[in-house]
């Protein structure tokens, strides 16, 4: 037995194994996280080329480029690569990097489990992805896949679509788990729940939430195989079965999936702005617990995407206030933030820029999920593109601004390179343009009368999809320039200090910079 | 921050913006805000929804204003030595208190107002409304009257052969007609998949499940012609099954009903009429063109692995009965649906139609259907 530890011990002298099998076969969180980050970021710019799609065909009306079915297909895979693919692997790859860094571990407690979790997410989106060269095409229901039309009415790949799902939701649980049993073990001496960095709170109850939800949305996916395959009639109404109560489960699954795509960001963006304020944070302890509040709101709000299935009056009362009621520990933060920067000395180096963008164009978007909480209101609204507008606000400039300045932040700490300043405040400058001449449009576009998941449209609504197509290119082709940078960064460049950022707090700016390739072997004093 | 902007402005940057500023200059400024409506209740929501907006204003002009005052005057230049308060507490409840506040005022009025919209008793005029993929049903349940509404425009506007006409996408060939001044309540239910029926003008949006019947009701005093849309994705040409709902006054309303009946009439007896095979074929390619094609095609190929070919099927070559069972009961698990809302003539006539054309008549039987056919098999079997 001593003989194992002994070996065990000798590891931590070794650097990365050489060659491809460094990535195959690593348990180190520093790996997994690059892995991670790395395919996100193609299934970002797979899922964003998809966008483009989308967005050439609605430059003008009539259909031009696609195919009413192939339209359809389209909108399905950007929504489930942006939203499995892209935002949450994202969010994992910086828990992998930083959870451990923050809270003073060695790694992740469970590393093998680890490596697991990201392997095979690869197959899930080839499955994924394959489905385009099927017979009858992909998935063409909605990201939302509403029964029936994803089950009696679906192509036969639907079923490689439940397959994919089943395989995206065990890495997210494994994920999940790894996270939880990380942050309740291993956190170094001194290192108190009320002492951990936000990020390290955020993704605490981001890692609960999936854990609650994922199943629900394995069950949902199982009862579409069993309808589609086994003779059930789960959502099938002809054989007494429901096709609302397959609403009521996936929004059940999907609304704390929502606030599991954007609590990690509210915990980046609480770190970004106490550092380049050069001031402490205002109210940690009502930033943990807004977040523990909207994470337990997030279960009683369901209904609020279905106002129009016809719910009797006093739900759709109740899931209007409960609804409303998630304004005010959102206020809270973003109210938290601004305090935060009030009086401080204040630099807009790249990170700050995304993060004072993410808390204008989020309370945009949060706002407008106020107005779409109004019921009265909603029946206009519902299913229009002031929607399409509401979601993409809060998670272009929400939660992929937010992993966007994650990755300057902490880039330098990863590779020990800084970032090109100049071409960085460029791709922020470009991507803020983008983003808004994109998508504040589609909230006119909504109003005016224009339904989503539309492939082509009435006259009327011609120039504002014209100008958000324009944005969309703008936006699209920007991130190109972010893929140079950071390829740029991790070559080489001006070598980073440990300290990296002058007003950064934590354990991660005590290590060297690049992070050696195990840190707090020894677990680190923490007063 | 402006200035660092500036400084890495070149040409090519100054060309995008101006490439997007171009369409703005034309963009239509009018259309930007949700539609009034012409009933008491959308002028409520309209109203509702300009309160909202005025409120969320409100908030982002105080946020940002303040945020932005921080990131104008408290940069590093401005005030080197930060401040290091990290709470307060009366500031802290202050701002969970008052949000709290304002959220109440703005759900009391929205809650009455769906309080008056939920008013589902029975309408003077009931009209239960059906979506199929991709059309839409209506039923005067009080008058027998009964038709299909299909999207107008021609195929060739959208595919851009030809110029887009004024109403693009937005005509059909019947439109629901309804009298001024009359409670008119909407049953609202679906045959296939989820569709959802919407009237902006009536700030009425309920969805249409299989299965399931919504109401939604209106009282319209103005006279027209309005607008609206499916607003629930239902495949392929979800955005191609348009509403429209013209608002005429009573005795024009009672003129028109008279005539669908007559028109009903007619039909009737066009169903035991003695029919040549030339009649039924002509007839039933109009029937196929508006039920048929989305799906099977002009050709009759379908599309590979979703929608079988006719083209060669055995069922359309050999084999009547079974013909008729498909169209008349659907086939269980598939897309394909029970037709047998169609009329006995237009049943008959597109299968016919099917046996006879496209090559199909030379190598099946090609025996022909006639409306009788369809009588005999509605006949109940003993």
């Amino acid at each position: 037995m001593s003989a194992v530890i002994e070996n065990h011990h000798d590891d931590h002298h070794h650097g990365p194994a050489k060659g491809i099998t460094r990535w195959l076969y690593t348990t180190n969180h520093k790996d997994i996280g690059t892995l991670y980050l790395w395919f996100s970021f193609a299934m970002f710019l797979i899922g964003g080329a998809m966008a483009m799609v989308i967005r050439a065909e609605l430059f003008s009306p009539g259909m031009q480029i696609v195919e009413p079915e192939f339209y359809n297909q389209m909108i399905t895979l950007h929504g489930l690569i942006m939203i499995f693919g892209g935002v949450m692997p994202a969010f994992v790859g910086l828990a992998n990097w930083l959870v451990p860094m923050m809270i003073g571990a060695p790694d992740m407690a469970l590393p093998r489990m680890n490596n697991l979790s990201f392997w095979i997410l690869p197959f899930a989106f080839f499955i994924l992805l394959s489905s385009l060269f099927m017979e009858g095409g992909a998935p063409n229901f909605g990201w939302t896949f509403y029964a029936p039309l994803s089950t009696t009415y679906a192509p036969p790949s639907v079923t490689f679509f439940i397959f994919s799902v089943h395989i995206m939701g065990a890495s997210s649980i494994m994920g999940s788990i790894n996270v939880v049993v990380t942050i309740m073990n291993m956190r170094a001496p001194g290192v108190g729940l009320m002492k951990m960095p936000l990020f390290v709170w955020s993704w605490l109850i981001t890692a609960y939430l999936l854990i609650a939800v994922m199943p629900v949305l394995a069950g949902a996916v199982t009862m579409m195989l069993m309808d589609i395959h086994f003779g059930t009639s789960f959502f099938n109404a002809a054989g007494g079965g429901d096709p609302v109560l397959f609403q009521h489960i996936f929004w059940f699954f999907g609304h704390p999936e929502v606030y599991i795509m954007i609590l990690p960001a509210f915990g980046i963006v609480s770190h970004i702005i106490e550092t380049f304020s050069r001031k402490p944070l205002f109210g940690y302890a009502s930033m943990v617990w807004a977040m523990l509040s909207i994470a337990i709101l997030s279960f009683v709000v369901w209904a609020h995407h279905m106002f129009t299935v016809g719910m009797p009056l006093a739900a759709e009362i109740f899931f209007m206030w409960a609804t409303m009621l998630i304004a005010v520990p959102t206020g809270v933060k973003v109210f938290n933030w601004v305090a935060t920067m009030f009086r401080g000395s204040i630099t807009f180096e790249t990170p700050m820029l995304f993060a004072c963008a993410f808390v204008v164009l989020f309370t945009i978007g949060g706002l407008s999920g106020l107005m779409l909480a109004i019921v009265p209101a909603d029946f206009q609204y519902h299913d229009t593109y002031f929607v399409v507008a509401h979601f993409h606000y809060v998670l272009v400039p929400g939660a992929i601004f937010s992993i966007m300045a994650a990755v300057y932040y902490w880039i330098p700490k990863w590779s020990g390179n800084m970032y090109d300043e100049r071409l960085g405040k460029l791709h922020f400058w470009l991507s803020f343009i983008g983003v808004n001449v994109t998508f504040f449009p589609q909230h006119f576009i909504g109003l005016a009368g224009m339904p989503r998941r539309y492939p082509d449209y009435a006259l009327q609504f011609a120039d504002w999809n014209m100008v958000s197509s324009v944005g969309a290119f703008l936006f699209g082709f920007s991130q190109l320039l972010f893929l140079f940078i950071v390829v740029k960064t991790v070559i080489g460049g001006k070598k980073a200090t440990d300290q990296v950022w002058e007003g950064a707090k934590g354990l991660e700016w005590t290590v060297a910079s690049p992070a050696p390739y195990h840190t707090f072997s020894t677990p680190p004093k923490v007063d | 921050m402006f200035l660092n902007l500036f400084k890495y402005l070149n040409k090519k940057i100054l060309f995008v913006i101006l490439f997007i500023t171009a369409p703005l200059i034309n963009a239509d400024w009018f259309a930007l805000n949700m539609t009034r409506g012409i009933t008491d209740i959308s002028n409520e929501v309209f109203e509702l929804h300009m309160l909202i907006f005025w409120i969320c204003v409100a908030i982002g002009v105080l946020v940002f204003g303040v945020m932005f005052y921080s990131m104008y005057a408290h940069t590093r230049e401005k005030n080197p030595v930060p401040a290091t308060f990290d709470d307060n507490h009366k500031l802290e409840i202050a701002w969970t208190i008052i949000p709290f506040l304002i959220l109440i005022a703005m759900a009391i009025p929205a809650s009455k107002t769906l309080i008056k919209m939920y008013d589902d008793t029975a309408g003077d005029i009931n009209i239960q409304v059906t979506g199929y993929q991709w059309k839409w049903q209506y039923r005067y349940l009080e008058d027998d009257v009964s038709f299909f509404s299909n999207l107008a425009t021609d195929w060739d506007e959208i595919n851009n052969l030809v110029p887009k006409g004024e109403n693009y996408l937005q005509e059909v060939d019947e439109m629901v007609v309804i009298p001024t001044g009359k409670k008119v309540r909407f049953l609202i239910t679906a045959n296939d998949v989820i569709h959802s029926w919407w009237m902006p003008a009536f700030a009425i949006k309920q969805d249409a499940i299989p299965g399931f019947v919504n109401t939604a009701w209106t009282k319209v005093d103005v006279p027209g012609i309005y607008r609206g849309k499916c607003t629930e994705l239902c495949g392929k040409n979800h955005g191609f099954m348009p509403i429209v709902v013209k608002v005429v006054e009573q005795d024009e309303y009672e003129e028109w009903v008279g005539i669908k009946k007559e028109e009903a009439q007619k039909l009737a007896e066009l169903t035991t009429k003695e029919w040549t095979a030339e009649e039924l074929v002509s007839r039933g390619q109009s029937v196929y063109e508006v039920n048929c094609v989305a799906c099977h095609q002009t050709n009759g190929q379908g599309i590979a692995g979703i929608f079988p070919a006719l083209v060669g099927s055995d069922i359309v070559l050999n084999n009547k009965e079974r013909n008729i069972e498909i169209l008349m009961e659907g086939v269980q698990g598939a897309a394909m649906n029970s037709f047998s809302y169609l009329s006995e003539v237009e049943i008959a006539s597109v299968i016919t139609y099917t046996r006879q054309s496209w090559g199909n008549d030379e190598k099946g039987d090609g025996e022909v259907v006639v409306p009788k056919d369809i009588v005999d098999y509605k006949e109940p079997k003993i």
